[in-house]
């Protein structure tokens, strides 16, 4: 059926509807990192199946070699930079986690605010 | 000198004289009060100048430079502009005389700063006066809201900050709420907003539109003061006297009803606007503030509140007169923007005069206070008379070409709103001069007696009350000036 | 090969060559200086691209000579110089003057990695900047979102942290969205250059994915850029950062993001899609509606002082938004006009925040009592800043309130309704800057803060001449408005 054919979108939404529930509803902050992590894989899911051509294989020349189908290597090197991008987010965002641990010794949303309310 | 330099030092002289006064200041007090007397004569040489200039039919114009494509900051000296200009810069000499009286008097504090804000408002109001396009006055409008605005909080008690904040807020909510909208509706209709003889704005706006537009421009112009747009008046008048002459006399006020006048004459122009129906709305609302006004007027027991609501009672004249749109009543309009200046700045120069001396502000404490301070009392009586249009006092003039002009034009309300506020004025005015000169003293002021006002203070109010006078006898050239504005312009 | 024909590459690469290597510098100061001296040649380099921009000159260039679509191409046109001048601009004149003041809130062993950053925040966004591909746009939107959580996080206040953790949030699942929108768009038309996209998207048969993606792409930016009600994480972002980072952030970075949305969607998806121009419309006008109404009330009850100046950004960004939801040729205009002068009010208003901060404690209203007694040229620059927001005419504000209100009024009825919020606003902002304006001048100092001194005179002379910046371009505007015309003309120009 084509609906089920597509079935790498139906992938590519679950995961990213998944990703930001878990950073819009969890409260514990390595978590909401963890669900950015699984939005932003679900977007590179896609990129990466989007560029599998039917019938293709890995956009290598081979010499000597005719007539060859190639997926496109394009979405894969900028998925490569994709995930050195989301790669240094989340090295980025767990630092400051472990400061904000620091600080203020939770890293549960609500005490953190609740502790910046007190006068 | 040239015309177009005459304009630009004109502008920048009480700059610099600010510039000078700041660091006076620090030196000594009289060499202060010398440098701001000296800008001030300064400016009066250079600005009546330019007055030859004028009558000789010329109109001598500079632009400064483009802002935006289409808008640039430019002058043009024309009659009203002159007179506006001549009235302020000569005003200032005698406010400054007055103002080294009063503060020092009264031993107020932070004088160098109040020196230095009235030199830049003055400089304001030149700009004002000679402004050749709507943006140019505009600029000029609101560096006179924003310099004065200290000089309403001098004080700087609670109250007030509390007053000068009215004053600002009512000041900048119409000039940006309502006075830029129609500056720029202006613009986007006419393509332009030179001043031109006639108007600009025969054949590009008709109807509704033209009432809308005049609305706007009134009411934006808060300086005018004309309800509901007057409540900044009352509120700032817990300035200091000279700021309160400053603002009811001299500039602020005046530059709200000469921006009125000029744009009714330059942008809509008379005869357009006569022919246009949906604008006689103005006169009503005119007439209406003037009554109101001085009805409030007759309730107030505090001498300077009574003079508030008389200046916006006679700010509306002003308004009315310009709103009957014929010729003898603009000329009528023009002049009592001189004759109302010189009377109302009389007004309070000697009220400030009877608070320095006695510290006194109600009416009812005036009794007896003319055996007391006879020069002082002599002046305010003048300006009073004036007030109330008897000759041979300067207010008499104006009222003689404004009721002419009314007659001309068959405006009965015009006629009737003239002939009640007379005997308004009367009603609030009369009774002061009575008991200040015949009504025995009261037991306070017999235990502790006091004398006339501070020199300086006095020979001021006997200035002004001498030019009230005499603007009955010399308004010969006043008339011409304004004869000029009319020509063309359909009897 | 002459110097002029890099320049384009070098806005770019200058910044971000000497990011890594002022890591290197420990000695005090010398790390401060060598930022300074970069971003002062990134400014020089701005000026002469907009120079060359004035004269007609758009500067394409090709990455290693490979040609476009294949290769990757850099471009300044008039849109692009004018947020190169205002973006380098703006950290020149936090670097020069604000050496004291990060000195005061960050360790010096800390220093060299703080400045560091800041050029990668700098190279990031002229990065955007000279773009024309949508990846590229990505990839230096990400450099510069983590370099500026990075100097977020720099100052002493620990509540920067939690304020950095949800701009880290927001901001990845902006950038995310963004990039899902170019990879639908790669998907149907096979290009990630703009303007080969513009092409090839009219040969797309099935438009749906194309609309998709650019939902996406819209709330993508808007989140970056601080569109209402995507703006939460910017009023606390920009209070508890050091105050130099604040002036650097508030100046430039939303507006960044405001140039990619601006453009992307007039230059890709206005020509192609059918009836964009009203979905656009639609779509933005009420935001910014509503973002300059509620930011300026928010703004008005707001006791620290920097967050006001925040919530009123906010309010400003809303006016971008309005000019160019309006979709004419004024609109535009007025819109990218007032990106260059708003930039020049708030990059003053923060920097004269910056001074205060160095005398008083706190950046609370209540705190900085008496500061026009205490620090009479710091308030006098506030307060011409002040004016410039409100837009008095004099300043660089009333020049584009004036262009705005002239572009709505071509809208008829409800034009006139927007000329009123736009009055209402500027009124709600005379409000907020005057009960400053009150607090400093009216009320007695405190007993501590009578032995404040004045600001650094650096700092003190770099925020005068941003607060004089605004009355020179209140009254000599030709400079910014031809640039701002021709952006509009380009943008708008861009038909198939």
């Amino acid at each position: 059926m084509e609906l089920l054919g597509y079935y790498n979108y139906w992938v590519f939404a679950i995961l990213l509807v998944i990703g930001l529930y878990t950073v819009i509803a969890k409260g514990n902050l390595i978590k909401k990192l963890l669900g950015l992590s699984i939005f932003q894989s679900a977007v590179f899911l896609m990129y990466i199946t989007m560029n599998k051509v039917e019938g293709g294989t890995a956009p290598i020349i081979l010499k000597g070699a005719t007539d060859q189908i190639f997926s496109n290597p394009l979405p894969q090197v900028l998925i490569l930079t994709a995930i050195v991008v989301g790669v240094s987010t989340t090295a980025v965002g767990l630092a400051i986690v472990v400061r904000i641990k620091e600080t203020y010794g939770s890293i549960e949303e609500h005490q953190i605010f609740e502790a910046d309310q007190t006068p | 000198m040239m015309p177009e330099n005459a304009i630009l030092l004109a502008l920048t002289l009480p700059l610099l004289g600010a510039i000078g006064i700041a660091l006076a200041g620090r030196v000594s007090a009289n060499l202060r009060e010398c440098i701001t007397m000296l800008t001030a004569f300064g400016l009066v040489a250079v600005v009546w100048s330019l007055l030859p200039t004028i009558f000789a039919g010329e109109r001598p114009a500079i632009s400064l430079l483009e802002v935006v494509p289409g808008i640039e900051i430019a002058f043009q000296v024309e009659p009203l502009g002159m007179m506006f200009a001549a009235l302020a810069s000569g005003l200032w000499v005698v406010n400054s005389l007055y103002s080294i009286g009063y503060m020092r008097g009264n031993k107020e504090s932070n004088q160098t700063r109040f020196y230095v804000f009235f030199a830049i408002a003055l400089s304001a109001a030149i700009g004002i006066a000679f402004a050749a396009n709507l943006f140019t006055l505009f600029l000029f409008y609101e560096l006179l809201t924003l310099s004065t605005y200290p000089l309403v909080a001098h004080k700087g008690d609670e109250k007030s900050v509390r007053s000068a904040r009215v004053y600002l807020g009512v000041l900048l909510t119409t000039s940006i709420g309502l006075l830029l909208p129609a500056i720029i509706w202006t613009y986007m209709v006419a393509g332009t907003g030179d001043f031109t003889v006639g108007g600009i704005l025969d054949g590009k706006l008709a109807g509704p539109a033209v009432g809308l537009l005049l609305g706007l421009f009134v009411f934006g112009i808060g300086k005018a003061a004309m309800m509901p747009v007057h409540r900044w008046l009352p509120a700032a008048m817990v300035a200091p006297t000279p700021v309160s002459a400053l603002l009811h006399a001299v500039a602020v006020v005046k530059a709200g009803v000469f921006s009125i006048t000029k744009i009714i004459v330059y942008i809509f122009g008379v005869d357009f606007l006569f022919a246009e129906p949906s604008s006689s709305w103005l006169l009503y609302a005119a007439a209406f503030t003037v009554i109101a006004a001085s009805v409030v007027a007759l309730r107030q027991q505090n001498l300077k509140r009574l003079l508030a609501y008389s200046t916006i009672a006679q700010l509306s004249y002003v308004i009315m007169a310009s709103a009957i749109l014929k010729p003898l009543a603009e000329i009528g309009a023009a002049i009592h923007i001189v004759a109302h200046g010189f009377g109302k700045i009389t007004l309070f120069f000697a009220a400030g005069a009877i608070y320095t001396a006695s510290k006194k502000t109600e009416l009812w404490q005036l009794r007896g206070i003319g055996r007391r301070m006879p020069w002082t009392m002599g002046a305010f009586t003048i300006g009073a008379l004036s007030m109330i249009g008897v000759p041979p006092t300067g207010g008499f003039v104006s009222k003689w070409y404004i009721l002419a002009g009314a007659f001309q034009a068959d405006n009965y309300v015009a006629i009737t709103t003239i002939i009640l506020s007379t005997v308004l004025n009367a009603a609030y005015f009369l009774p002061i001069i009575y008991i200040a000169w015949f009504a025995p003293e009261d037991e306070a002021t017999s235990l502790k007696p006091h004398g006339e006002a501070p020199f300086f203070a006095v020979l001021a109010l006997t200035i002004t009350a001498a030019l009230t006078l005499g603007f009955f006898f010399f308004n010969g050239p006043v008339l011409e000036l304004e004869q000029q504005i009319m020509q063309g312009v359909s009897p | 090969m002459s110097l002029v024909q890099h320049l384009s590459a070098l806005q770019v690469v200058v910044p971000l060559l000497s990011a890594p290597l002022i890591v290197l510098l420990r000695p005090p100061g010398l790390a401060w200086a060598a930022a300074t001296a970069t971003s002062l040649m990134a400014f020089t380099i701005a000026i002469a691209l907009a120079i060359g921009v004035s004269n007609g000159n758009n500067f394409a260039y090709e990455m290693g000579s490979w040609p476009a679509p294949y290769g990757i191409t850099l471009g300044v046109d008039a849109f692009s110089a004018i947020l190169l001048l205002i973006t380098t601009g703006a950290s020149s004149f936090a670097l020069v003057g604000g050496k004291r003041s990060i000195d005061s809130q960050v360790e010096a062993s800390r220093q060299p990695l703080f400045y560091s950053a800041w050029l990668l925040l700098l190279a990031g966004l002229v990065g955007i900047v000279v773009a024309t591909d949508a990846f590229n746009i990505f990839v230096f939107m990400e450099i510069s979102s983590l370099a500026s959580y990075v100097l977020i996080a720099g100052g002493p206040d620990r509540r920067a942290l939690p304020a950095v953790f949800k701009y880290l949030i927001m901001g990845t699942i902006g950038a995310t969205f963004y990039l899902i929108g170019v990879g639908l768009i790669y998907m149907m038309t096979g290009t990630l250059n703009l303007a080969d996209m513009a092409v090839r998207i009219q040969d797309v048969s099935d438009q749906s994915p194309i609309l998709v993606a650019a939902g996406f792409i819209t709330i993508g930016l808007a989140l970056k850029a601080a569109v209402f009600p995507l703006h939460l994480w910017l009023p606390n972002a920009y209070t508890h950062a050091p105050h130099a980072v604040t002036v650097f952030l508030a100046a430039c970075a939303t507006k960044v993001a405001l140039y990619v949305l601006i453009r992307f969607d007039f230059i890709v998806f206005q020509p192609n899609l059918a009836g964009h121009a009203l979905q656009f419309a639609y779509f933005l006008m009420p935001l910014a509606l509503l973002a300059i109404i509620v930011a300026s009330a928010a703004a008005l009850f707001e006791p620290n002082l920097k967050r006001l100046l925040a919530y009123s950004s906010v309010a400003q960004i809303g006016y971008i938004s309005l000019g160019a939801s309006l979709v004419s040729k004024a609109g535009l205009t007025a819109s990218v006009l007032h990106i260059f002068n708003h930039s020049l009010a708030k990059g003053a208003l923060f920097l004269s925040v910056a001074c205060l901060a160095m005398g008083f404690s706190s950046t609370r209203l209540e705190a900085l009592a008496g500061a026009g007694r205490t620090m009479p040229w710091t308030m006098a620059a506030f307060t011409i800043a002040g004016l410039s927001l409100i837009g008095v005419p004099g300043t660089a504000g009333f020049i584009s309130k004036w262009y705005l209100i002239s572009a709505v009024l071509n809208e008829g009825a409800l034009g006139v309704g927007l000329a009123a919020v736009i009055v209402v606003s500027s009124l709600m902002a005379a409000v907020y800057i005057w009960k400053v304006i009150e607090v400093a001048y009216f009320q007695l100092p405190h007993d501590g803060s009578t032995a404040v001194r004045e600001a650094p005179i650096e700092l003190l002379a770099v925020t005068g001449l941003a607060a004089l910046a605004n009355i020179y371009y209140g009254l000599f505007s030709d400079v910014p408005v031809s640039l701002s015309s021709d952006a509009a003309q380009l943008l708008l120009g861009v038909t198939p």
